[in-house]
């Protein structure tokens, strides 16, 4: 099933429209100008804000906004739909105040000092990568080392056996981005990732290792061991949060180098900038948009909201407002004010953002320290990916200069 | 100038800790610590005013 080109944003709004992944930057600023929360009557009914008020104001608002669904979709989310708080994956599909529980059981093992503990296994998992692709004056940043880092880390935190990577990212791929098939066709689609992920916890439990699935599988909640479907949404959540988003992360900032010399140039003359360089391009191209239902009709900045409709929650809009950030269109690598909300805003702070910035630090410092002069090869192969998560999928990088 | 932390508004972003790891840590979910409650000296200010206008959440308040 297959959307017909968008004619106008502002009032057939669609995210996997062609024009939108290709450059989402000019019609957000062209919306937000004329129109900040764009309507469509597609997926059966939704609306997207693209102020960074209006989407802060979604963001903090549990009142009126669910997360039940966070991925929009052709199945109109009815009765069928996995009930709050719960939801499919939690703690991510979960309202309060079942969320902070869920939450909870998750933050210690993402929190700082675990992560960083990571440091040295990312290090080595980035050098390996750059050791593979040998003396080629040509590699594909996004298919030989970007896609590689995340699953690296999340098979490693989660329990999952590291050489199934190409399945998990075929995971990622039907829940996210096919999504404007027909219902029956992604529940088909799901059926073997089902499979997977019972064997896995079966598999954890019998043997149980010193990961997540073990951690999940001995949890509780009030005394009460988790829930199968909790462990196994959790699990889904895992896999799927954590691999095309840091991918994402990491290829638009390699993406922004290659054709950014003189940025490239000030990074490998001064690496402490690296940090703050990471945050502007989370901002700038923050990769992350997340989406909400309308839990009742309601009204919100004039738009008449009807209970079950769709919002596209389009951090990557908030963090290039006007409004909010100067020189928002710019990319600065040392910007000193940057409230971004690339890991969102609100109670779903995003779970794995200590470890997406390790992963992209690490990632960066290799890279530009191995190769500390590289180009597009060629500008007009690189693409992105279509639907809620957007980065580099195809990043053919020429490199100049070796350490 | 003192640094006042609203951790009903912390949500864990993790900026102040990281840009600012003498005046803040964090516990064991995340969530910011204040490490320097007293008055801030002139270095401390400065770090504390960058530290503030990166949290997304406008937890961090400088003030008396």
């Amino acid at each position: 099933m297959e959307h017909p080109p968008v004619l106008d944003f502002a009032t057939d709004f669609d995210h996997t429209d062609d024009a939108w992944v290709a450059d989402p930057y000019p019609i957000m600023e062209d919306l937000r100008d004329r129109c900040p929360v764009a309507h469509s009557e597609r997926y059966g009914g939704m609306w997207a804000p693209m102020t960074h008020a209006t989407v802060s104001a979604i963001a903090n608002d549990t009142e009126h906004f669910t997360s039940r669904t966070i991925i929009i979709n052709n199945g109109r989310p009815g009765d069928e739909a996995p009930p709050a708080p719960i939801g499919v994956a939690p703690p991510i599909s979960s309202d309060p105040p079942f969320h902070e529980l869920a939450r909870r059981l998750l933050l210690p093992a993402f929190a700082p000092r675990p992560v960083n503990a990571l440091e040295g296994f990312s290090r080595e998992l980035c050098n390996r990568l750059l050791d593979d692709m040998g003396d080629a004056d040509v590699i594909n940043a996004s298919l030989q080392y970007t896609q590689h880092i995340p699953v690296g880390l999340i098979a490693k935190m989660v329990g999952l056996p590291p050489e199934d990577g190409d399945l998990f990212r075929s995971f990622v791929h039907e829940i996210i981005e096919a999504v404007d098939l027909p219902v029956e066709e992604r529940i088909a689609r799901f059926a073997p990732i089902e499979a997977y992920i019972i064997k896995l916890i079966e598999d954890h439990r019998e043997n149980p290792a010193d990961d997540l699935i073990t951690y999940l599988l001995n949890a509780e909640i009030a005394g009460q061991k988790l829930l199968d479907e909790h462990v196994f949404g959790t699990i889904i959540l895992l896999i799927i949060a954590g691999i095309d988003t840091t991918w994402s992360a990491i290829g638009a900032s390699l993406w922004h180098l290659a054709h950014n010399p003189d940025d490239l140039a000030r990074l490998v003359a001064h690496p402490e900038l690296i940090p703050s360089a990471i945050e502007e391009f989370l901002r700038a191209y923050a990769p992350v948009t997340m989406a909400r239902l309308v839990k009742d009709d309601f009204e919100f900045e004039g738009c008449p909201m009807k209970k079950d409709d769709w919002i596209l929650l389009s951090f990557p809009a908030a963090n290039r407002d006007p409004e909010f950030f100067e020189n928002a269109d710019q990319v600065l690598i040392d910007r000193e004010v940057n409230r971004h909300a690339a890991f969102g805003l609100g109670i779903h702070r995003c779970l794995g953002s200590n470890l997406a910035r390790l992963e992209m630090v690490v990632a960066i410092e290799e890279f530009i320290t191995r190769f500390p002069k590289f180009e597009l090869a060629d500008p007009s192969a690189v693409t992105f990916s279509q639907g809620q998560v957007r980065g580099p999928r195809s990043l053919p990088i020429r490199i100049l200069e070796r350490a | 100038m003192k640094i006042h932390l609203d951790t009903s508004k912390c949500q864990g972003h993790g900026r102040c800790y990281s840009l600012a790891p003498e005046l803040f840590d964090c516990d064991d979910l995340g969530t910011a610590v204040v490490i320097v409650t007293g008055e801030l000296d002139d270095d401390q200010l400065k770090k504390a005013t960058l530290a503030a206008s990166n949290c997304p959440e406008f937890a961090i308040v400088i003030g008396d």
